[in-house]
């Protein structure tokens, strides 16, 4: 894919083509403004260059209309590009029903991935095409941008606070990964390829090789750190039972009420008492510094496995495609790459 | 008009001609001056080498670009050079450079002032100036810092090992020195103008000095804040942007550009008002729409309060906060629109000299509006999200700070020059200057573009083979580039022996400044002037001039 | 060629000899009062927006970490904090009475209120530094001096923590503005006793009487924002 030229960057993905269709109509419009300042500034520069019979300028002014002209015909047009811009923004940040689950953790320097059935990568994502794929992100460290540019997005991934992107590639190939935010010394060495691959071969590809899925991983760890013995799958536990919490609202013992999604298991693991659940005390200690970001992940693909199996409430995407649009198709996202569940309307919002 | 030309309207030089250079000598004279024309040159002299030292890094960096392999430097070497080179051009030079150089030395001369308001406290500006310059030099020679100059947490905080704290103090110091200018030129605005000089009178200049006052008045003490919690978090190690501490990174990124997206206008602005008086005094004619490119400067300094989130469309913030500040960078954009509008329509039917400062001029407006509509590609949020960090970006901002600032900086030493030192420079080295900054600069910052869409992130040592061409390209034209900026310090230095002498107002310019001697007296002006016509308003001046006369 | 004498201009008409306070680039004593009070209310907008990043960054942390913010308030002693209010509105009033006396040439009364306020300032920071002690021994000083646990709910100590790093630098910076001012005050005692001030001269008074205030009212903000809001 590499060749030695780059005046435009490969069209691979869904969204990548209404991206290049704003950015040329853009050049079109701003390019012909500039193209006619440039020529009338020349055009003015020679034509009225001083000479001896015009050492004043002509007491000439230009009709006062001009300026209402130049103030309204921009915003105008300005406002037509923030709109359209928008328009590709909010596609952006919708995820599709079906998308597939990908998980990534940046650390410095390097990208992990993590599919949902188990298969780990760095520095290399292997997705099907024509399928929409969600990235649900963290950093163990700096903030770090996760950059696809054939696909046209990116975003940035913060510690300690998960983020979702999307993509559906449209062509096969292998694309560059780039980290965007500068994270230190090898920073510009923070790359990867992305390589999108017929259905037929990803799934060759997945069966090769996998500790089992990232659900039944974080099973397993869930015995490993003992939160099976408060969290029981009746309601005789210490702790709340997570048996189709996932997506669900959350009472909480001060009153407000949250949304149980990725963000809030991953606090309640590392920072427990910061909301306790009505009815249950601060008892649970901290897990932070004992659980690293990659089993972080596969705990909450099993916490998001639980949920998915009790539960016809489709889950609730996290903080971005909250806030997007109430009342949007959302996404039930179950481990395992599940089918989707039918939309159905958000849950009110907590006061979180 | 009479039979004279224009040209010809000159003024008696007192018999006695002691000028604010000659007026006393020795080293102490300078350092413990109160003349803001001295403290102009003071500035002049360090802006100019913090200039160089920033232009250094960015060659350096150039050179490192030629192959995608990082192959000259290592990458922290890298790294540091670019941050140094951002912190350097940012905080010593693109800040103070007008304001503090040409600012300092018109302003009170335009407004027909002895001084400024506070000759004392522009004195302290200037030496907090060199104090914080003082950090941001001490930390090159001891190895630099590696944050970027933006100083994101949790890197700048938890993870670089280079000297961060001594930096953000030099910034921190150096933001005082910004705010006691600003308050200096609004005091003096408001109070200090002559008799006749109402407000629809101030040469636009003046306005944008004004606007930009306002905006360093009000927006560095949150970068001053920002960065004392910034070095409170580093020292004492407690979360206040550190995510596994407690603290939101984002946070920090929301106060920084509060006063980083300002501060772009703090650069900008002043430029806007040199751009205008050059307009007018080498079109002899009056700013077409006067009040709209007057009030178009205000209008920027307010709005540029209100976009400052747009640096963060893909850092965090929610979908209906990320809407509302990509429609108000939209709305930035208009004011700057006017202006460049009411630049282009001045000329028309006007008496266009060709002299330098008037190629810088148009040079100016042709890049400033490359760089303006830009900044509508990248306020667009779909766009925003493929071209965050990259090199579009980078080119982006170079096109409003270099094609733009450094452009109508230089338009205006060479405007102002005759009446700073008494001297003219030489015609056709600054003409060819001109051009071969016009030239280099646009070699070197267009591919950038290019490169951006393409995919080459910002801030990058090593990358991909793809982008070979396109970077090679970059580094000739910063060749040619650095020529045109090594060749005006020659010619400049030298006018100063051998430039032929200036008259009060050897381009036949409308402004108080042009009515007193070249140097001017230490004083300024004999008497307090008194003004009776519009800004730029050729006729009325030459009749005020000529009645003068008669007297 | 036409050669023109130089520009002519008004005599700004000086009845009077220069007061020898007004300097010289200053065209008569209204400018140079004028002068002084705007840059001194510019200087006032700087500050606001200086506190100001300080406030939003509160705000925001205590809706982030709303029960140890509160529960940080409550460890606080308002009763310090109500009689130090209390000390700074009443040295308000004597920088008022003190600008009041300098404008009417009341040397003796000027003196006297301006050492008041002096001493009241010296009363509020030496409560401060009794109050900073108090906290450093309870192990409220943020960093590796931090040992404070909240006996009721051990899981807010981060907060807590967070709640003092803001409370040590909003009350450090007020204090550091408090002290500048104290300086400030010695300045003007020694100049007032010298009798520089009168009706004709009185700005340095009256800018000194206007810093003086907003640090009271920064006090304001800060004393429920730290003591009372639970």
């Amino acid at each position: 894919m590499p060749n030695n030229f780059a005046l435009w960057p490969e069209r691979a993905s869904t969204v990548a083509g209404n991206v290049d269709a704003l950015f040329t109509a853009l050049i079109v419009v701003t390019g012909s403004v500039t193209l006619l300042i440039w020529v009338a500034i020349i055009y003015f520069a020679i034509k009225y260059r001083r000479r001896p019979d015009n050492e004043l300028a002509q007491d000439y002014e230009p009709p006062k209309i001009l300026e209402v002209a130049w103030i309204v015909i921009p915003t105008i047009v300005f406002m037509g590009i923030f709109l359209w811009g928008a328009w590709i923004y909010f596609i952006d940040q919708r995820v599709p029903a079906n998308a597939l689950d990908v998980y990534a953790t940046g650390r410095q320097w390097m990208w992990k991935f993590q599919h949902a059935s188990g298969q780990r990568e760095i520095d290399m994502l292997h997705v099907p095409v024509n399928r929409p794929i969600r990235i649900t992100m963290a950093s163990e460290d700096v903030i770090h941008s996760l950059y696809f540019p054939a696909f046209r997005v990116k975003m940035d991934v913060l510690p300690s606070r998960y983020r979702t992107m999307w993509f559906q590639a449209t062509k096969t190939g292998t694309f560059h990964i780039f980290c965007a935010e500068y994270c230190g010394t090898l920073h510009s060495g923070m790359t990867g390829w992305v390589e999108v691959m017929e259905p037929d071969a990803y799934q060759l590809w997945l069966a090769g090789g996998t500790e089992g899925s990232m659900a039944s991983q974080g099973e397993k760890l869930f015995q490993k750190y003992a939160c099976n013995t408060c969290h029981t799958e009746d309601f005789t536990g210490r702790g709340p039972v997570l048996l189709g919490l996932f997506g669900k609202p959350v009472l909480l013992s001060d009153g407000r009420s949250v949304v149980a999604d990725e963000n809030y298991v991953r606090e309640s693991i590392l920072n427990p008492q910061a909301k306790i659940v009505q009815g249950f005390g601060p008892i649970m200690p901290t897990f932070q510094g004992q659980v690293n970001e990659d089993d972080l992940l596969k705990l909450i693909a099993y916490v998001r496995s639980l949920g998915a199996a009790r539960s016809a409430t489709p889950v609730v995407e996290s903080q971005e495609s909250k806030q997007t649009s109430a009342g949007s198709p959302l996404n039930p996202g179950a481990a395992g790459g599940r089918a989707s569940s039918p939309a159905a309307p958000q849950k009110p919002k907590g006061k979180s | 008009m009479t039979s004279q030309t224009y040209h010809d309207v000159r003024f008696i030089e007192p018999a006695a001609t002691r000028n604010y250079l000659n007026v006393d000598y020795g080293i102490f004279s300078w350092l413990l001056t109160r003349d803001h024309k001295r403290i102009g040159i003071l500035y002049l002299i360090s802006v100019t080498v913090m200039f160089l030292v920033g232009g250094t890094f960015a060659f350096l960096m150039r050179l490192e670009l030629l192959t995608p392999q990082g192959d000259l430097f290592t990458s922290d070497t890298y790294n540091k050079l670019f941050t140094m080179h951002g912190i350097v051009m940012v905080f010593f030079f693109l800040i103070p450079s007008i304001p503090a150089t040409l600012g300092n030395f018109i302003l009170p001369l335009m407004l027909g002032a002895k001084d400024l308001a506070f000759p004392r406290i522009n004195l302290l500006s200037w030496y907090l100036f060199i104090i914080g310059a003082t950090f941001g030099i001490v930390v090159i020679v001891t190895g630099g810092v590696d944050t970027g100059w933006t100083f994101y947490t949790p890197f700048s905080t938890q993870f670089s090992n280079t000297h961060v704290f001594a930096t953000t103090l030099g910034a921190f110091i150096t933001g005082f020195s910004s705010i006691l200018t600003g308050l200096n030129f609004i005091v003096t605005t408001h109070r200090m103008r002559a008799p006749g000089l109402t407000w629809m009178r101030l040469p636009l200049f003046v306005w944008s000095i004004y606007a930009t006052s306002v905006v360093l008045l009000l927006a560095t003490p949150v970068l001053a804040i920002t960065l004392v919690l910034l070095m409170i978090e580093r020292t004492i190690g407690v979360g206040i942007f550190d995510p596994a501490l407690g603290g939101d990174p984002v946070l920090y990124q929301h106060l920084f550009w509060f006063y980083s997206h300002p501060a772009v206008y703090i650069m900008v602005l002043p430029g806007m008002g040199v751009v205008s008086d050059v307009v007018a005094a080498f079109t002899r004619k009056k700013i077409f729409g006067y009040k709209f490119v007057a009030f178009s400067s205000l209008a920027i300094a307010f709005l540029g309060f209100l976009v400052w989130a747009h640096h963060l469309f893909v850092a965090g913030i929610s979908v209906y906060s990320a809407l509302v500040f990509s429609f108000l960078s939209m709305l930035v954009a208009v004011p700057s629109a006017i202006k460049v509008f009411n630049w282009t329509a001045t000329m028309y039917k006007a008496s266009v000299s060709w002299a330098t400062p008037m190629l810088y001029v148009m040079g100016f407006i042709g890049l400033f509006t490359i760089g303006g509509v830009t900044g509508l590609f990248v306020a667009a949020l779909g766009i925003d999200v493929h071209v965050h960090d990259t090199y579009f970006v980078v080119a982006h901002f170079h096109y409003i700070m270099v094609g733009g600032t450094v452009m109508a900086y230089m338009a205006g030493i060479h405007y102002w020059w005759p009446k700073i030192t008494g001297r003219m420079y030489p015609e056709w080295w600054a003409r060819l200057s001109a051009l071969l900054i016009f030239v280099g600069f646009n070699l070197t910052f267009f591919p950038q573009f290019i490169l951006g869409y393409a995919g080459m992130p910002r801030r990058y040592h090593a990358y991909a083979p793809e982008f070979q061409v396109l970077n090679v390209l970059s580094t000739a034209g910063a060749t040619i580039l650095a020529c045109g900026y090594v060749l005006p310090l020659v010619y400049l230095l030298w006018s100063l022996g051998y430039g032929r002498k200036a008259g009060p107002n050897p381009w036949g310019a409308v402004g108080l400044e042009w009515t007193t001697a070249s140097p001017p007296p230490k004083d300024n002006f004999h008497e307090t002037p008194v003004v009776t016509w519009e800004a730029y308003d050729y006729p009325a001046f030459i009749k005020a001039v000529g009645e003068a006369q008669n007297v | 060629m036409q050669v023109l004498e130089p520009m002519t201009a008004i005599d700004p008409t000086h009845d009077h000899p220069h007061h020898p306070f007004l300097q010289h680039h200053f065209e008569d004593m209204a400018q140079q009062h004028e002068a002084s009070t705007l840059g001194m209310w510019m200087f006032l907008a700087t500050e606001i927006l200086f506190f100001g990043g300080l406030f939003v960054s509160y705000t925001v942390y205590r809706i982030m970490y709303y029960p140890a913010f509160s529960a940080a308030a409550h460890h606080q002693n308002w009763m310090i904090g109500a009689t130090n209010t209390a000390v700074l509105i009443g040295s308000s009033l004597t920088m008022a009475l003190a600008v009041w006396a300098a404008q009417t040439n009341r040397r003796k009364a000027t003196v006297l209120m301006l050492i008041l306020t002096l001493i009241l300032g010296g009363v509020f920071l030496g409560v401060k530094t009794y109050e900073y002690s108090v906290h450093y021994h309870e192990g409220l000083f943020p960093g590796q001096h931090f040992t404070y646990v909240d006996e009721h709910n051990p899981a807010v100590t981060k907060g807590v923590e967070l709640f003092m790093v803001f409370y040590f630098s909003m009350t450090g910076l007020h204090a550091l503005h408090m002290i500048i001012g104290a300086g400030l005050l010695i300045w003007m005692i020694a100049r007032a006793y010298r009798g520089d001030f009168g009706s004709e001269y009185y700005g340095p008074v009256e800018v000194m009487g206007l810093y003086w205030h907003f640090v009271d009212i920064v006090w304001i903000f800060l004393f429920p924002l730290l003591y009372l809001l639970h």
